[in-house]
């Protein structure tokens, strides 16, 4: 992975729509900022399971597809 | 299984005991108290349940999820996460490893869905994914038709239960291919629950009568005038059926035959 540079915005996917952050930004830190927090929340990114234990390590690329799921109701 | 007593008759999936053979769905209510209140009258050993997508405001398609999880919670049932409206045996896979990091349990209901008409479980999606959540250590409940071979198949892949569908999804037809379920409760022995399509309570009793394991429903619940009281009416059926499955019924016949005695039939009279 490249250097990466704090003022340099990447675009990605976030639940279907386009959301951008600082290159470079944590998972941990970029959920942060959307809001979620202490939310009960799962990741998947590029449609694979990302866990919890990888989030504060994981950083995200333009272009990289989030998925990020609560629960609801269901038969 | 003829020897229980229905008293020490749970229902054994993957070594785990369950004293109630409903599990019940959490969607559709009207609202989430009429839901609570559903889930006490059901008296159920799971509920299934969902994951959506939740947007950075809070929301989701079920309004704010961290609210309808305390409700489960407090419930105290088994929690039943599903992998509904997955396409392919991937996004199976993947939804399955997000609910048991999100809700810390093994159990996932396995649903790869082949077609939109009727919901159909992909009968080779389907078999994919259970292989390998089951290799993952997920104790696996697939969504299945009433295929005997599709079902075999799942046994084989270490399945210990599964789920044949009824009829669709939401379409409370009820039983609608007998034979193939009677074939299935022959010729496969693990547990087997109706899962789907399921409208009445009679129809409950049906299933528990033919030797089924048990009933997972939502929609007839859910969508009843009154639900809470449509779901203690299910709890009563599916306990009906099993007790009666349990103390064996009658053959068919064809001919009558009376019940009481014709020995001592009065006015009766050799003709002098």
């Amino acid at each position: 992975m490249k250097a990466s540079d704090p003022m340099h915005e990447i675009t990605l996917s976030l639940n279907g729509e386009p959301a951008r952050l600082p290159e470079g930004t944590p998972l941990t830190q970029a959920l942060e900022a959307w809001g979620y927090g202490e939310r009960r929340v799962a990741v998947a990114i590029n449609d694979a399971f990302a866990p919890r234990s990888t989030w504060p390590e994981r950083t995200l690329g333009e272009g990289d597809r989030i998925d990020i799921v609560a629960p609801v109701g269901g038969g | 299984m003829h020897t229980q007593s229905p008293h020490d008759d749970a229902l054994v999936l993957y070594e785990e005991r369950f004293n109630s053979r409903f599990l019940l769905g959490t969607a559709l209510y009207p609202s989430p108290q009429v839901m609570q209140d559903a889930i006490e009258a059901a008296d159920c050993a799971m509920l299934t349940l969902g994951l959506r997508r939740q947007n950075p405001g809070g929301g989701n398609a079920d309004g704010d999820g961290d609210a309808f999880w305390q409700i489960l919670r407090e419930s105290g049932c088994h929690l039943l996460p599903n992998t509904a409206g997955c396409r392919s045996a991937r996004e199976a896979i993947t939804l399955a490893e997000m609910s048991r990091e999100l809700f810390d349990t093994p159990w996932i209901k396995v649903e790869v869905i082949g077609d939109d008409y009727n919901l159909q479980p992909d009968p080779f999606g389907l078999l994919e994914a259970a292989r390998e959540l089951v290799e993952q250590g997920f104790k696996v409940l697939p969504y299945c038709t009433d295929d005997l071979v599709l079902c075999q198949r799942l046994q084989e892949a270490g399945c210990q239960a599964l789920m044949p569908w009824g009829a669709p999804i939401g379409t409370g037809r009820g039983l609608m291919n007998r034979y193939a379920l009677r074939t299935l409760r022959e010729r496969i022995d693990v547990p087997l629950i109706i899962d789907a399509g399921l409208g009445a309570p009679s129809q409950a009793a049906e299933a528990m009568e033919m030797g089924f394991d048990g009933v997972l429903l939502n929609t007839a619940v859910a969508k009843a005038r009154r639900p809470a009281q449509m779901s203690a009416a299910f709890a009563r059926a599916i306990e009906a059926g099993r007790e009666a499955y349990l103390a064996g019924l009658m053959e068919r016949r064809q001919t009558a035959s009376p019940s009481t005695p014709t020995l001592g039939q009065p006015f009766w009279h050799a003709t002098p």
